[in-house]
């Protein structure tokens, strides 16, 4: 028992309080912009939902002080916030499909799935007391992740959707394994890494140099690019290609130190989308989609018309945006799960784009803030791993409606609809905060 | 390991700040481009998918906008459409907008200065916009008997109320449905649209006030006989009336209907010239008046003048300096003299109002959503052609044309109409037009009417005014006095 130490180190809760008391409110007035107009603005519903949202957020800030006092104070309502403009923004476009004669209730899932992210994050916390332990599972993650990314290719329970084959129904609910597999590829890294970092970083030939790694030393990368390579072309999904691969280049840096192999990495990607550009059409269509996306004849062929149609809905939203409720964002295929970027740059114009993306950043910062302050390497490894992992997501979202690259099937964590991503990165922050804890909590003179 | 994460802080701020130069870029500087691409459909439903008012006859909506389940929220519907598309024209996603539709789109679509307020008690009350409702000063008993009586017969009716300018009727045929072209499937409105094109006579020119303008021919004979009244002729003053008049300068005479003689004296009244519509004397008037008295005269009527009723009114046209033959020919509505019926309505409406002409208007009242008056027209005197007392002495002169003189076929049983009949040669091998202006009652007018068949209107046999036009005023004017004694 530590009795004798008075340290004073500010658990930053107080702070995360007046943070969370802000997101309930962005979150409570967005959602009452949305049915303000459209004419469905009901008292008891906002109370309600009010309600809901202060004891979601009461709950997992005193989760947080039971178990875990020294987690992160910023993440939890940096993230909350996003999710809860989500959550508005998908029920706003709930009531314009409705006003179409279309009816759906993505908001109320989404809403579900919230809730279940939030629940599965303080589990996380609640039950992973100390986040070494998950070195331990090293090679189970490394299996579970390749299952998880191969099982949609399974006939049977494997769906294509949108052109994407990372779906499989379970229980007659889509989801999308890959979403997890993330995670658990990031376990496996860490783990695989800390181990090998030596071995990977000191050995090889120097040219120009650079250490340049051994051909032997190879292996992992290898692999780790045939399945991003195989994800691409057989799961027709870039963006789960990109991201994985993206992840393992990062953390292979992050644990050599060595520069050569992100370039040996981006080299050897680079090299592999070309090539699978070249040969299988469907690639190739999206390359195209992407380089000459207003080009009449592909925008005509459709290939590029939802990123088109997308463009236009941001470029009609300008700066200040139409207002919540006031767009047309439901003239955008899929506004509520791939393109709700462009929904939010319709309605909330740039401005509210910017603020957005301006929360990921700062969430992305805290991971590597916390990977910083940590002194484990496996912690580190991870922790950086993961916080990557939702920079890149977003960078390959966004990327790909705003036509920085190819557009891709993955969604916008937190703010798209969607169970898995919602599950998984809830997870994440779980993960997070649980690291960030560790990381920031004062040295134990038991330890 | 510290290091490296640094620098992957630094590339994730990289790749982020690229997201936000692109969405920069995509907001505001391609923005405009991005906005007015003809593939955006945005642009459109922004401009055609709000409430849009509706247009309304005798209280009646003729033309609103009902909610729907496409991207474009509200379908512009026609109830009659072919009745009324001479005046409110058609709404459409693929060609714009014509008539009423076009000239009070700012009000209709709630976008006008006039609804500042309005909108300013949107904005606070969280309303979304809605258009304001355009009344019409058309009667819907008038207008559908016009339509009734021209039938499938190529030309143009036009009534008003002469005591206000009130345009009681506009019917141009042939017409389309402006439905045809309101729909939102652009194949099908593109269809449409190329058969209108395609079909012969132009469905979609509104030969009421912008299709090509007409000689007036004899009609024309009103103007020259009130420039005569108005230069000390009277009822009974004597004109030169031989059987070829001779045009000087040139080898050819003038002759009368059909080589008719209209005086075995080679002379007669005013009166007479008018009731049997004697080309030769009006010929020998116009020469002795001076072309500049006559175009005093035909200006006073309205002759030059741009008209927006709100319609854009094709100018009627005058000749430009002409010599005597020529003034002669002038003086009986050929040669270069050109009207549109709206034109030869406000001759007999200026007549029957005293000598004075009121401004033709369309537009009666216009509200917003909230049925608060945005708009009146007031009537407004346009000119004072004529005195009463000439006035007075023409009208007369025109009871007689139809009691007993080319326009018998306007006669209704129990009240005095006053008209004129016309034939206006084309000068090619095609038929003449045919034309009657007139009022009724003749003491108290009501209604002032043009009628114009345009080439006979596509009917056989001795093409005349009096034969063929005669008749679908009657049926107006009946319709008119029918409404005036019901209200």
């Amino acid at each position: 028992m530590a009795t004798v130490a008075e340290v004073t180190v500010r658990t930053g809760r107080r702070a995360e309080l007046g943070l969370l008391a802000l997101t309930v409110l962005i979150a409570v007035a967005a959602r009452g912009l949305v049915d303000y107009h459209a004419d469905y603005l009901v008292i008891s519903d906002m109370l309600v939902y009010t309600g809901a949202w202060v004891a979601v957020a009461l709950a997992i800030h005193l989760a947080l002080r039971r178990w875990a006092p020294f987690a992160d104070p910023v993440l939890v309502p940096a993230v909350l916030t996003i999710n809860g403009i989500g959550l508005a923004m998908i029920r706003r476009i709930d009531f314009a499909y409705a006003a179409r004669g279309r009816e759906t209730d993505f908001g109320q899932v989404q809403a579900v799935w919230t809730l279940l992210g939030i629940s599965l994050a303080i589990l996380v916390i609640l039950l992973l007391r100390d986040y070494k332990l998950l070195r331990r599972f090293t090679y189970t993650a490394g299996v579970l992740g390749l299952v998880g990314l191969l099982l949609p290719l399974l006939p049977g329970i494997g769906t294509q959707i949108n052109g994407a084959r990372i779906w499989i129904n379970v229980f007659g609910k889509s989801l999308q394994p890959g979403e997890f597999a993330k995670i658990a590829f990031v376990v496996f890294f860490a783990g695989y890494l800390v181990s090998n970092r030596d071995t990977l970083a000191l050995a090889g030939p120097k040219v120009l140099g650079m250490r340049f790694p051994r051909p032997r030393d190879l292996g992992p990368l290898a692999l780790v690019w045939v399945a991003a390579m195989l994800v691409q072309i057989y799961e027709r999904d870039l963006g789960t290609s990109l991201l994985l691969f993206g992840i393992f280049v990062a953390m292979l840096y992050v644990a050599t130190e060595q520069l050569s192999w992100v370039l040996t990495g981006m080299a050897m990607f680079t090299v592999g989308a070309v090539a699978a550009g070249a040969f299988f059409s469907h690639v190739g269509a999206r390359y195209t989609a992407w380089l000459h996306a207003l080009d009449p004849e592909v925008y005509r062929s459709g290939q590029s018309e939802q990123l088109v149609r997308g463009l236009f809905g941001m470029a009609s939203g300008g700066l200040f945006g139409t207002g919540l409720g006031e767009g047309r964002p439901d003239l955008v295929p899929y506004a509520e799960s791939d393109f709700i970027v462009a929904s939010i740059g319709e309605e909330l114009g740039l401005t509210g784009l910017l603020a957005i993306l301006t929360l990921y950043i700062v969430i992305v910062q805290r991971a590597m803030r916390t990977a910083i302050g940590i002194r484990h390497g496996f912690g580190k490894l991870l922790s950086a791993g993961l916080g990557f992992a939702i920079g890149l997501q977003v960078f390959i979202v966004v990327g790909g409606v705003t036509r920085v690259i190819p557009l891709t099937g993955l969604t916008t964590p937190f703010l798209a609809y969607g169970g898995s991503s919602m599950l998984a990165n809830w997870i994440v922050i779980g993960l997070l905060l649980r690291i960030s804890h560790q990381a920031r909590r004062p040295e134990e003179s038991s330890a | 390991m510290n290091e490296p994460v640094r620098r992957i802080s630094v590339v994730v701020l990289t790749m982020f700040l690229a997201l936000m130069i692109a969405a920069s870029y995509i907001q505001v500087i391609a923005a405009g481009d991005l906005n007015a691409d003809a593939r955006n459909v945005r642009t459109l439903y922004r401009e055609y998918g709000t409430f849009r008012g509706p247009i309304v006859v005798d209280g009646q909506s003729i033309v609103w906008s009902a909610p729907v389940d496409d991207p474009f929220n509200y379908q512009r519907t026609y109830a009659d459409g072919p009745l009324y598309s001479a005046v409110t024209g058609y709404y459409s996603i693929v060609y714009g907008r014509t008539g009423i539709e076009q000239s009070e789109n700012e009000l209709l679509s709630g976008t006008a200065d006039e609804l500042f307020w309005t909108r300013l008690g949107n904005l606070v009350s969280g309303e979304t916009q809605r258009g304001a409702s355009v009344e019409l000063t058309l009667s819907g008993a008038v207008q559908q008997a016009a339509f009734d009586a021209l039938g499938d017969q190529i030309g143009a009716v036009v009534a008003l109320d002469p005591s206000t300018g009130k345009v009681l009727a506009m019917v141009t045929s042939p017409t389309f449905d402006p439905a045809d072209l309101a729909g939102h499937t652009t194949s099908v409105v593109n269809e449409n649209y190329q058969t209108l094109l395609g079909t012969p006579d132009g469905p979609l020119v509104n030969r009421a006030i912008a299709g090509d303008t007409y000689p007036p021919g004899s009609t024309f004979k009103l103007v020259t006989a009130a420039a005569a009244l108005g230069a000390g002729y009277d009822a009974e003053s004597e004109l030169y009336a031989p059987d070829e008049l001779a045009l000087p300068g040139t080898s050819v005479t003038m002759g009368n209907y059909g080589g008719a003689s209209c005086s075995s004296t080679e002379s007669m009244t005013l009166a007479d010239a008018l009731r049997i519509s004697c080309n030769t004397a009006f010929g020998s008037l116009g020469m002795k008046l001076g072309w500049s008295v006559i175009e005093r005269q035909a200006e006073a009527f309205g002759w030059g003048e741009q008209l927006s009723i709100p319609l854009a009114v094709t100018p009627s046209r005058l000749p430009d300096d002409p010599d005597q033959a020529q003034t002669a020919m002038s003086s009986i509505g050929q040669y270069d003299v050109r009207a549109t019926p709206l034109q030869m309505a406000m001759v007999a409406a200026g007549i029957a109002n005293d000598g004075e002409l009121m401004r033709p208007y369309l537009v009666e009242t216009v509200r917003d959503a909230d049925l608060r008056v945005v708009e009146t027209t007031e009537p407004e005197v346009m000119s004072t052609p004529m005195t009463v007392a000439d006035a007075n002495e023409l009208t007369a002169m025109m009871v007689g044309v139809v009691d007993a003189g080319s326009g018998t076929n306007a006669q209704i049983s129990g009240v005095e109409v006053a008209g004129k009949t016309g034939t206006a040669e084309t000068g090619n091998d095609l038929d003449p037009h045919a034309w009657f202006v007139g009022f009724a009652p003749a003491d108290d007018p009501v209604v002032a009417v043009a009628v114009v068949l345009e080439n006979g209107g596509g009917n056989t046999g001795t093409i005349t005014g009096g034969r063929l036009a005669a008749p679908i005023a009657r049926q107006v004017i009946e319709a008119a006095l029918a409404a005036q004694g019901g209200s």
